[in-house]
């Protein structure tokens, strides 16, 4: 046996000697497996199961159920009491128990993944994720923002003394979620990441734990969610870009009287979202000529816009490019082999020990490059068109009579709803002449309800 | 008033048809099966990222051992600091920096090593020490009653060597040796 020991020690310095010459990405088999004289067993190798299916399945079943009440609190009840508490919920659930993964934030990615990558068979649970609240949200307004998203939900638990924002900030921040909407899909579709989870700024409460930037990131959220609600969700989050869309064709939004509304102006203040806007006064005919003149530059302007910003996206491919594993590593390559820097890192070395050719990977460089110029023609294209509908939006200007709700931007959170003296009326707390007797317009206006 | 409900009806059905067809899409190419992350030894290069880029403060990642390749060698060079003075469990000779290997002595020659998951930071060295001297049966793999199986793994982002990626959730490990075996048959 002392020589079996011995011998193994000279295969160990052989092996000193030779391996560095060896490729390091094949399994070796060095030594011999022993045989045992007594009737040792080998142990077996545990290997843990992942999450079982089932829990799979009741997230979505949970999912559904959530959507299903607060759609319900907001419609039927219009009682913030019950929507607070459901939230609640989701932030338990989805947040500190689910730990913020799966979510339908960051299921865009995926969705963007597999639509251009047929190798990745895309979970049937993010599907539903993805695709359930923008279902809901195409009827009943974003009841999901309201108190099913956790993002939303730790944001909504620290709303404590909301300011306005003022019109034009709002709206100038209102196209920071497009350009990381675009920005998003663009990654997730050449395969160079998901950049939602590697800058979700709650994510860190969640798990407790996240990168010092990251905190610093979360943290400095949160303290502005005191006096700007939900700054995420107005101006970052790229699925509230998907859900305003929804929201804005929604068959049945919530109103903010039950009944009517009687201009008594009570409710104006009370959307910490700046979601409730003020009725406009008739346009006048001079007014109207100019109006129409600037629609035509505008109109004229179009695809000026529209070739500016997409050649301003394609532009930007190489820095862009430069997020993705292949690309960054073809360029460590490049530098190394023209000598201009020494230092290999863990990722050249590795694809040096590979021994893949240069020339492929410059190869696949080249053609992530690509799809990036073409994906940011694309990107900056929408972004532009974004912008140029933003610019008509700000000049026409419509008709409306009485105080009602910009649909894209309401969260159907129902804090604005108690206002409504109407509400208090539906409530039994006044009469409904007490309520007329706030209004500022002689004739009140019935209000449409589905 | 009218035209205006028949051009918002037509935007409606349009998100809905559109909805529907991207839904349509995903649910031809989805699979019902969760998938999961996880780390090809074959690739891995020890790099140490595993240990600290693991969104949980105790990685998820940790050395595994594939018994049926171990030599269970006296002299282990996963065991072992490469410098040595004695074939011991003395804290100064070994190369795991959080004592997370056991080493016990079964018939002479021959050791079983076992690792310690709750002191096993997933750092590699072991994995080094094995692969470059040894027969590879320690490899790092991602414990799935750990991981939290983020959207995107903040590990694999950063691996230098694409080591990473999504498996089925009924594969859900890259085993050697015998080991491996236990995934063909199902
Ligand atoms: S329900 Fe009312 S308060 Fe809430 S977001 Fe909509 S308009 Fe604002
Ligand atoms: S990050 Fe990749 S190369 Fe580094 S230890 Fe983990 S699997 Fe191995
Ligand atoms: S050396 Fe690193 S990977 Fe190996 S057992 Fe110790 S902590 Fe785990
Ligand atoms: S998926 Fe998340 S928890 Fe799992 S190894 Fe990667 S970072 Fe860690």
């Amino acid at each position: 046996m002392r020589q079996r020991t011995r011998l193994l020690k000279i295969i160990f310095v052989f092996f000193l000697l030779v391996v560095p010459s060896l490729d390091l990405s094949q399994v070796r088999e060095r030594f011999p497996k022993p045989d045992f004289q007594t009737d040792y067993v080998r142990p077996n190798l545990i290997t843990p199961a992942t999450r079982s299916p089932i829990l799979e399945y009741m997230d979505i079943f949970v999912l559904v159920a959530v959507l299903f009440l607060v759609t319900y609190s907001a419609h039927k009840q219009r009682s913030r009491r019950q929507i607070f508490l459901l939230m609640v919920f989701s932030l338990v659930y989805f947040g500190f128990y689910r730990k913020g993964c799966v979510c339908s934030v960051g299921a865009i990615q995926n969705v963007s993944y597999a639509l251009f990558t047929s190798a990745y068979a895309i979970p049937f649970t993010v599907i539903a994720f993805f695709v359930l609240p923008l279902i809901f949200t195409l009827f009943y307004g974003r009841t999901f923002c309201a108190a099913v998203c956790p993002l939303g939900a730790i944001q909504d638990a620290v709303v404590l003394k909301p300011t306005k924002v003022p019109a034009w900030l709002a709206n100038v921040l209102g196209v920071i979620p497009y350009i990381y909407l675009g920005l998003v899909l663009l990654f997730a579709a050449t395969g160079a990441g998901f950049i939602i989870c590697q800058y979700d700024p709650f994510i860190g409460f969640f798990r407790f734990g996240a990168s010092f930037g990251m905190v610093i990131f979360g943290l400095s959220m949160l303290l502005l969610g005191t006096v700007v609600a939900r700054p995420y969700c107005r101006f970052l989050c790229p699925y509230g870009v998907l859900l305003s869309w929804m929201s804005r064709l929604s068959k049945w939004h919530v109103k903010i009287t039950p009944t009517e509304c009687n201009n008594c102006r009570l409710c104006e203040e009370s959307c910490p979202f700046g979601a409730i806007k003020k009725p406009s006064e008739t346009v006048h005919l001079e007014n109207r000529q100019a109006e129409i003149k600037r629609l035509a530059v505008l109109f004229v302007l179009l695809p000026v816009v529209l070739i500016g910003t997409g050649w301003i996206g394609s532009r930007l491919n190489i820095p862009l490019s430069r997020q993705h594993f292949t690309v960054s590593l073809a360029e460590e390559i490049l530098l190394e082999n023209s000598g201009k820097r020494t230092e290999m890192t863990d990722a050249t070395t590795a694809f040096r020990a590979a021994g893949k050719p240069t020339e492929e990977l410059f190869e696949e460089a080249r053609i992530i490059q690509d799809k990036f110029k073409v994906g940011g023609w694309i990107v900056g294209g929408f972004i532009g068109l974004i912008i140029w509908i933003k610019l008509i939006n700000a000049f026409i200007r419509r008709k409306q009579p009485e105080y009602y709700i910009d649909t894209g931007m309401c969260l159907s959170c129902a804090r604005c709803f108690s206002y409504c003296p109407y509400e208090q009326v539906r409530l039994g707390i006044i009469t409904p002449e007490e309520a007329d007797k706030l209004g500022t317009r002689k004739v009140k206006i019935k209000q449409f309800r589905a | 008033m009218n035209r205006r409900n028949f051009i918002r009806t037509g935007f409606q059905a349009f998100a809905g048809l559109t909805i529907g067809g991207i839904a349509g899409l995903l649910f031809s190419r989805s699979s019902s099966e969760e998938m999961v992350w996880q780390l090809d030894p074959n690739l891995c290069v020890q790099c140490e990222k595993c240990s600290v880029n693991c969104v949980l403060p105790n990685s998820a990642v940790k050395c595994v051992h594939s018994y049926s390749m171990c030599g269970y060698c006296d002299l282990c060079s996963g065991y072992l600091q490469p410098g040595a003075k004695a074939r011991d469990t003395g804290a100064e000779s070994q190369l795991c920096p959080s004592g997370a290997i056991k080493r016990t002595f079964i018939e002479d020659p021959y050791f079983q090593y076992t690792i310690d998951e709750d002191l096993c930071i997933g750092c590699g060295k072991c994995v080094k020490g094995c692969d470059s001297f040894g027969n590879g049966s320690l490899y790092l793999q991602v414990r799935h009653d750990r991981c939290l199986n983020c959207n995107q793994c903040s590990i694999a982002r950063l691996c230098p060597s694409r080591a990473w990626k999504r498996v089925p959730a009924s594969q859900p490990y890259i085993l050697r040796g015998d080991e491996s075996k236990r995934y063909l048959e199902s």
